[in-house]
């Protein structure tokens, strides 16, 4: 076996630092993914309404978040609106803001897509029934929307967690940061340490997001 | 379900507002009449003193298996803390965004190997020196290179790319045949291979690598226009500039950053370069 340098990670408090890390990264992205999935969905609702100026702030909104890149839109979150506003907010606090604001973006699209793939006749049916709009929605519509979306959500709720190795950039110290200090600390004594620190750090990635997605599978064979 | 619109409708506006606001600031100067920066005594009074260092280059500012801040910068942070009375909040900065630090204001000192350069020194204050740096080259005991003027054409020199290596010998040797490698690890595989004739990097990089590893010499220690390293503070900061020189000044009385580099440096570049590398006082010959 190649000489991994997985040695570093024994040293001190190395591997207790890099779980540390992870927690880091995770606690940001799932308060970002706890904020933006109900803010999602309204929008997402809200975008299939026939009101245009809705639907143009809105599609103003998605497309604004989704061409920025999320380095930039960190910057501005962190440096940016120090230099604005003179707002002192924390790197962990701008980065919870920059994944919500881009999470329900991407989420309120992925509801609108859902949503207009139910097809009409459902809104129809439940109309001939007699079910007003809100029932329409909460006992005909959202239920279908929800098994379509799922798969869909968890591609984006891993893809944040996984983007949280940007926020290092603004002095957030994740896993990746942590990663890169072990590293460097042990660069002359185990030049390799980066191929084992590295190859661990892809299998906590793994670790974290595997049960996400298992939970996904659960639930769309549950609701079958 | 009206209210609920007129509820959606208002948060709707404030996140619009938000991401405008955002989207305003882009390319905006730093020049409104509010100071970002603190001044000595506002860092005095809140106790904390903010310092950006470098988290993960060792032995400068590096984490230690502890959690530690450690390294040469670090030491000087710690003690400027000490001579401030306050406590020493440090910040893990990235080359590229050292500068935005200071001009926003969300450090109060950057500690983190920040060499001296014309275009930087426009955008941020710098303060005395307190080391000096330049390039260098090693090479084989059997066939130390002390001159780059007669290079065998034969040759390879190894270095890394980006580095300001590379760029010095692109500009001022560019006969002479380069070895690019991504990583430092790459690198030194290539050099105690025996890839290349030579390598040129950082002067304490070689220096570094020439003691860690028998048969190596550094046969030309100093290369390239000679640098110097220096904390750096916001733009316009002269209270906290004016104590950071008085302080570097009154610590060259004690040898302070001597004993730094033998608390920090000498394991990783011996004795024999203290002198050469060191600056006390903030004076440079």
């Amino acid at each position: 076996m190649p000489d991994l340098g997985l040695e570093v990670l024994w040293k001190g408090k190395n591997a207790a630092r890099l779980l540390g890390g992870l927690w880091t990264a995770l606690r940001i992205s799932l308060i970002s993914v706890a904020i933006s999935i109900p803010l999602g969905i309204l929008l997402g609702v809200l975008m299939t309404r026939k009101n245009r100026v809705v639907r143009a702030l809105l599609r103003f909104y998605l497309e604004f978040i989704r061409i920025m890149p999320q380095m930039v839109l960190l910057f501005l979150a962190y440096f940016g609106t120090t230099r604005a506003f003179g707002w002192n907010l924390t790197g962990e606090t701008s980065s919870i803001i920059v994944f919500t604001l881009w999470g329900t973006a991407e989420m309120s699209d992925l509801v609108r897509g859902a949503l207009i793939s139910i097809p009409k006749h459902q809104y129809e049916s439940s109309e001939a029934l007699g079910l007003s709009k809100a029932q329409t929605y909460w006992y005909i519509i959202i239920p279908q929307t929800i098994r379509r979306l799922l798969p869909l959500s968890i591609n984006l709720i891993t893809r944040m967690i996984k983007t949280t190795s940007l926020i290092l950039m603004i002095g957030v110290v994740e896993m990746l940061k942590v990663a890169q200090q072990i590293i460097e600390a042990n660069r002359t004594a185990s030049p390799n340490a980066a191929f084992g620190v590295y190859l661990t750090v892809f299998l906590l990635y793994f670790i974290a997001c595997w049960p996400i997605s298992l939970l996904a599978k659960h639930l769309e064979q549950k609701w079958r | 379900m009206k209210n609920l619109k007129k509820i959606l409708a208002l948060v709707l506006a404030l996140m619009m507002i938000a991401a405008l606001a955002a989207c305003g600031t882009q390319g905006q100067t730093n020049d409104g009449d509010t100071t970002v920066y603190r001044t000595l005594d506002e860092i005095k009074e809140s106790g904390t003193i903010n310092i950006g260092v470098f988290s993960d280059k060792n032995p400068f500012g590096y984490v230690d298996e502890n959690g530690e801040y450690q390294g040469y910068d670090v030491y000087f942070a710690n003690r400027i803390g000490e001579d401030l009375g306050v406590k020493v909040n440090f910040v893990s900065t990235e080359a590229a965004n050292r500068i935005e630090y200071l001009q926003t204001g969300k450090v109060d000192i950057i500690l983190a190997n920040f060499t001296v350069t014309p275009e930087r020194a426009e955008e941020v204050d710098f303060a005395l020196p307190y080391m000096n740096v330049a390039l260098g080259v090693v090479s084989p005991d059997s066939r130390v290179i002390e001159s780059l003027d007669n290079w065998d054409a034969n040759d390879e020199m190894i270095v890394i790319s980006g580095t300001t290596a590379e760029t010095y010998l692109i500009q001022n040797y560019p006969d002479i045949k380069l070895q690019k490698y991504d990583t430092y690890a790459n690198a030194k595989n290539a050099m105690e291979n025996g890839n290349g004739a030579a390598w040129a990097n950082d002067n304490t990089e070689v220096i570094a690598f020439a003691l860690q590893n028998a048969g190596y010499t550094v046969g030309i220690p100093s290369l390239g226009s000679k640098d110097t390293i220096a904390p750096a503070v916001s733009q316009g900061n002269e209270t906290l500039l004016n104590w950071l020189n008085e302080e570097i000044v009154a610590l060259g009385e004690e040898n302070f950053f001597h004993a730094d580099y033998e608390a920090t440096l000498v394991d990783t570049y011996g004795m024999e370069y203290e002198d050469s590398l060191v600056v006390e006082g903030g004076v440079t010959e």
